[in-house]
């Protein structure tokens, strides 16, 4: 082609020119200026307006911020020493509120040293090892550890074995007492697992369910007190007891999240799988069930722990309040966490139901080897969610008299050193929500993105 | 697959807890620690401090209660309730008994099944207001907007109020004394009402006390006092002769200070001798110990002294003795005879 | 041939009912019921003991008392000496207005915001995910409770409006009034006012329906009939010659002007507000417990309504709008007709269990003081009567109702908007 060049045209350039570097209104700072900040009238207009919103609100918050009190015993202390450094009180935090009682609106009121309680973290018992507010951390710590991988296919399939223990373990290390009493509740488990595994060859799957059941049932009601007695005995290991009254601040709310979702879990997958059932009477039964508490807000729900469970009990029972608490909000999530998981069942392709019948497998083994494992791995983000809605709604047992962050906030404001204190623990509560539920939504964010990368 | 939660933890705690049948002192004694409810916070009557300790004029009477029976006055768990579940907490069980600024009335007396055992506070309704309003009484209040917590009588006494003085009025209602004392100073409302000492707790932490005045008209009659469940009249009488005996106790100049010591002596009066122990079976009767008395005295103090160190004057809620004086000084507190 | 012979004949045996699968899912449901029906006779037996060792019958005579307790926003009349039940009415209506108002602005925050999250400009986009991520990661509790304390802090006291040389004024050409105790606004003012129907006599539920309300509504409706009417007929046109006549000004006013007749007729006026004792006096009130309600469930629910925005647009596939370029459309008609018909069936089935959770929420009105059902049912009412059982299982009734109605709503929708397979 080159040749008829030559013939048409006078000059024809056969080098390329050497590459100029692009227009600096169109590369690096200015370039994306230019882009994303100026491109039209109207996007500049919006910048403009952005950058004065964005300093109108710094400029009222960081100076509260940073130019505050963090030494001192009282409010008016913080005045003072306000009026000595600014000459005036308003617009300066007085952080010495969260020094003073960071601890409390952390834990609440756990005992930091539970097998001494006279002991308090400015007065640790002497000749003791153990850092205060051990056990509280250590749950906190094996949390994410029983978490981890499950949360991330990288972690190391070893530790499940934390996972599977920690359900057991968790309640022992915040509420102390015999050690026997969580490992003869797992070996109810064990029993149940054993008797599904060798009964249903002989008695088929749903009576070796039943039966399993049955005889949990019966280990837990009957024997379990024996059990742990008489291996008190032999081998006596035991916490010092610590009464659910004095669960308080962040911790009581995670805790009541954490025991809500866990629990919820099977709850809500029994409830899913009743949803989708083709039985008329438990199909009903379950919708009716979840519509129910999803229908009605979840301060309805803790009226009714607060003032009505005890009715609904044998005279005589009594759970504490806290108890009584985390019966209904597991009540509460267990529908939303139904609702999560149809979805992740009605997601799954028909196929995998077909191809899982045409092996031959029967209702329940279809269910344990094909449909649940990949229903619930799309479920994920959706109960992360749910997590992240119930852990922010922990914050409503303050209405009933709790003492979760903000029911203690208010006790903290009607001490007389701290009356009239507003902002400050607000603020200093709400970052403690928001680095907890923005770290789970991100997670939750990335795991959505992967999972759409598989499917792909 | 989490269900041992709530096993594990129903064994370890739940069940702990005590029966709401009769028997009460049975299950306290049984415990080792008596549940005792209060306020999520009232400056002076009761609020936690930075250890976690319950301090404050209604907590001393758990206190006092709980030296007497069992003869530790640390053995109180302190269960917060809020003007809606105080109760039902006592209903079902929770607590042993409510010392929580609660107002005796015919319908909770009776209708509420509750049961009270005397008064330890004579309160009644006030308001407080600005200075610079020009207001001096609760008759100029006509069109105000008016701060009151919920959850009590005293919203009930101000709509009567208002309504028996055909005056106009914008209630806001608060969930809170917190609260309330935020939006009364940020001005959202004119007036602030709750019970007089409640009013006097709180402008002891302002800023500047002295722009805030309290109106001379007291509304309503609030004979505060500790309530126990109805149908338990042996621990009804527990909690009101320990009562009385702190108020008897001021009555006779028995003090935390002298009154360990004066027990081990006796002393020549036969009356003061009863409350000690030393004579008589007072305690037996109850189903106390003889020194019973001694231990609820020395775990605080007695009523004047308990007063003086919570809310009495020297402190910041510096509230006068008034109708809270003993009898003989022109008050209201007059304990039955120890006889 | 084929040897289609039946199964032997089997006389039925016992433990057919667990082995057989003809039986099996009769007996798991006969099983299932009769557990059901005993756990919940277990729990209403003991209720009832309970209650009876309590001393408190079930009964719900304390509905016809006196209240006794005043309630500060009521839109029907009420005092102190009206009954519970008007009591509980009220807080209902009050809980309705909160979330009718809540739902309404949190659309129209959240769809603002959700399409500024995809916007070019980096700063607002980034701007909108802070708002995001900021108020869907704290407790709704903490922001009503921030709200309120944000209006009491900021805003003036009226006391403030006093005086020569004031240091707050009216806002807007001396109409509206912003308290700290809210926000006063001019009021429509009838001076030939057509009066009211008084409805259900002296009971609890009664109330006064405005005639001159009906009037507008009435009018409202026929007009607005007829500017469809017009339409109707210029689609005709359009679709027998080609040529779409002009109407958008003929729609406007049919629609306007008896409207403007109408209230002329009427003699609408404003009311302004005015400092008058304590407070402003005249105009409408609108409380801080309701603003600070309305602004924190609103923008906390904008949150989420942002991101299903956001998502439901991101979800139509860029090659219906080429394919809609391609055909001739123009990018409004674009919108209008390809993108969003789609981009809804996304959006709204998440947007309206928004709304329901945003009622559901509008239970804490409680920490602010708002007298909703909550607060009045649950509430004060619970606690001056003590009949917890009775007000809790009613409070729990009432919002169940509003969720199924809310979400039959929902229902009805997606029926219509579902795609036809084949």
């Amino acid at each position: 082609m080159s040749d008829t060049h030559a013939e048409s045209v006078r000059y024809v350039r056969d080098t390329m020119l050497p590459e100029q570097p692009p227009p600096a209104t169109e590369v690096g700072v200015l370039g994306w200026m230019r882009e994303s900040l100026f491109s039209t009238w109207l996007n500049a207009i919006l910048t403009v307006l952005s950058v004065l919103f964005i300093y109108y609100v710094l400029s009222g918050i960081l100076p509260w911020v940073f130019q505050s009190v963090w030494y001192a015993g009282s409010l008016d202390e913080c005045r003072q020493i306000m009026k000595e450094t600014w000459g005036e009180t308003h617009g300066h935090a007085c952080w010495a509120v969260i020094r003073d009682r960071w601890l409390q609106l952390l834990y609440g009121f756990y005992p930091p040293y539970p097998a001494y309680p006279d002991a308090n973290v400015g007065a640790p018992p002497a000749g003791w090892w153990l850092p205060a507010y051990f056990r509280p951390n250590l749950a906190f710590v094996l949390l994410i550890v029983a978490l981890a991988p499950v949360l991330f296919d990288t972690v190391s399939r070893k530790l499940l074995v934390v996972t599977a223990a920690y359900p057991f373990l968790m309640p022992w290390l915040m509420w102390g007492g015999s050690l026997w009493v969580p490992v003869g509740v797992a070996l109810g488990f064990v029993i149940l697992f054993a008797v599904v595994k060798y009964g249903s060859v002989r008695l088929g799957s749903l009576a070796a369910i039943i039966t399993g059941v049955a005889a949990m049932l019966v280990w837990w009601g009957v024997l379990l007190g024996p059990f742990a007695g008489v291996m008190d005995q032999i081998l006596p290991i035991a916490l010092p007891t610590v009464e659910s009254r004095e669960f308080g601040g962040f911790m009581l709310a995670l805790l009541i999240g954490i025991v809500a979702i866990g629990l919820s879990l099977p709850i809500g997958i029994v409830l899913a799988l009743g949803r989708r059932s083709d039985l008329l009477i438990i199909k009903s039964l379950c919708v009716g069930f979840i519509e129910l508490i999803r229908g009605v807000p979840l301060i309805t729900l803790l009226f009714v722990a607060s003032v009505l469970l005890n009715y609904f009990m044998p005279p005589g029972t009594d759970f504490d309040i806290i108890m009584r608490v985390m019966i209904m909000v597991t009540v509460f999530a267990s529908a939303y966490m139904a609702e999560v998981i149809r979805g992740g069942l009605a997601a799954l392709p028909k196929g995998q139901y077909e191809g899982a019948d045409s092996l031959g497998l029967d209702y329940w083994q279809a269910q344990r080897l094909v449909i649940m494992p990949q229903a619930l791995k799309i479920s994920i983000p959706g109960i992360v969610s749910t997590f992240i809605g119930v852990f922010k709604d922990t914050t409503l047992v303050s209405i009933i008299g709790l003492l979760d962050p903000i029911g203690l906030s208010q006790g903290i404001r009607a001490n007389q050193e701290w009356n009239g204190i507003y902002w400050e623990l607000f603020a200093f509560i709400a970052l403690l929500f928001f680095i907890f539920c923005f770290g789970m939504s991100r997670y939750s964010m990335y795991l959505e993105r992967k999972l759409q990368r598989e499917n792909r | 697959m989490k269900k041992s939660v709530i096993f594990g933890a129903l064994t370890v705690a739940g069940l702990s807890a005590g029966a709401a049948a009769a028997a009460t002192l049975d299950d306290v004694k049984a415990r080792g620690k008596l549940n005792c409810g209060v306020t999520t916070g009232l400056v002076g009557f009761a609020a936690p401090d930075a250890s976690g300790e319950w301090q404050g004029f209604d907590v001393a009477v758990c206190r006092a209660v709980a030296a007497a029976v069992l003869g530790d006055k640390t053995a109180v768990e302190f269960v917060p309730t809020t003007g809606k579940t105080r109760f039902t907490a006592l209903a079902s069980g929770e607590v042993d008994m409510l010392a929580r600024n609660t107002t005796w009335t015919l319908t909770r007396d009776v209708d509420l099944k509750n049961e009270f055992v005397g008064i330890n506070y004579y309160d009644g309704q006030g308001f407080m207001i600005r200075k610079d309003l020009g207001v001096t009484s609760a008759k100029d209040l006509n069109g105000a907007t008016v701060c009151i917590q919920t959850g009590t009588t005293t919203e009930l006494n101000l709509a009567d109020f208002f309504r028996a003085n055909d005056m106009e009025y914008e209630p806001v209602p608060i969930e809170t004394n917190a609260e309330a004392q935020q939006q009364y100073l940020a001005g959202a409302c004119d007036v602030y009402t709750t019970d007089s000492s409640g009013l006097a707790a709180t402008r002891a932490t302002f800023e500047n006390p002295k722009d805030h005045i309290i109106l001379p008209e007291i509304i309503s009659k609030e004979p505060l006092g500790p309530l126990v469940r109805h149908g338990d009249q042996q621990w009804g009488d527990i909690v009101r002769w320990t009562l009385n005996a702190l108020i008897a106790a001021e009555e006779y100049g028995l003090t935390s200070a002298n009154v360990e010591e004066l027990a081990e002596n006796g002393t020549d009066k036969p009356n003061v001798n009863r409350i000690l122990g030393v004579e008589g079976n007072l305690g037996e009767m109850l189903g106390l110990e003889s020194d019973w008395a001694v231990r609820a005295i020395a775990a605080g103090g007695n009523y004047g002294e308990l007063f003086a160190k919570h809310i009495g004057e020297d402190t910041p809620v510096g509230l006068a003795r008034g109708l809270n004086a003993q009898w003989k000084d022109g008050g209201l507190m007059y304990a039955p005879p120890f006889r | 041939m084929t040897t289609n012979t039946d199964p032997p004949k089997e006389s039925f045996r016992l433990s057919m009912l667990i082995y057989d699968t003809r039986y099996r899912s009769t007996t798991i449901q006969v099983v299932a019921l009769i557990g059901f029906m005993l756990l919940a006779a277990w729990l209403i037996n003991n209720t009832i003991q309970n209650l009876a060792a309590l001393g408190k019958p079930i009964e719900f005579g304390f509905f016809l008392e006196p209240s006794s307790y005043d309630i500060n926003q009521h839109i029907l009349e009420y005092d102190s000496r009206d009954t519970h039940l008007r009591a509980s009415f009220i807080g209902l209506l009050n809980t309705l207005i909160v979330a009718i108002l809540g739902c309404a602005t949190a659309t129209v925050v959240g769809v603002l915001i959700g399409v500024l999250r995809l916007s070019k400009n980096w700063l607002v986009a980034k701007i909108m995910a802070v708002y995001v991520e900021m108020f869907r990661n704290v407790p709704v509790l903490l922001w009503i409770v921030l709200a309120m304390a944000i209006l009491i802090e900021s805003l003036p006291r009226p006391s403030a409006f006093r005086g020569d040389d004031p240091d707050a004024t009216l806002k807007l050409f001396d109409t509206v009034a912003l308290t700290n105790r809210g926000v006063y606004i001019p009021e429509p003012l009838l001076t030939n006012s057509l009066g009211s129907v008084h409805l259900f006599g002296q009971s609890s539920l009664r109330m006064d329906v405005s005639l001159d309300f009906l009037a507008f509504i009435l009018v409202l409706v026929l007009s607005i009939f007829a500017a469809r009417k017009v339409s109707a007929r210029a689609d005709a046109i359009q679709n027998a010659t080609g040529e779409r006549p002009t109407t958008w000004y003929i729609n406007l006013g049919i629609v306007l002007l008896p409207l403007v007749i109408l209230l002329w007729a009427l003699g609408f006026h404003l009311g302004t507000p005015e400092l008058k004792g304590f407070n402003f006096a005249g105009g409408i009130h609108m409380r801080n417990s309701l603003i600070a309600l309305w602004l924190a469930l609103s923008l906390y629910t904008a949150a989420f309504v942002a991101e299903i925005v956001r998502a439901g647009i991101l979800a139509i596939s860029h090659g219906q709008t080429e394919a809609a370029a391609a055909l001739g459309l123009r990018p409004n008609r674009i919108m209008q007709l390809v993108v969003l018909p789609q981009a809804l069936r996304v959006i709204v089935p998440p947007l309206i269990s928004q709304y329901l959770n945003l009622t559901k929420n509008s239970s804490l009105a409680i920490a602010v003081g708002y007298m909703d059902i909550t607060g009045t049912l649950g509430g004060i009412t619970m606690n001056q009567t003590g009949r917890e059982l009775e007000c809790v299982l009613l409070l729990m009734l009432v919002y169940l109702s509003i969720s199924l109605v809310i979400s039959s709503i929902m229902n009805w929708y997606n029926n219509r908007v579902k795609l036809v397979e084949r």
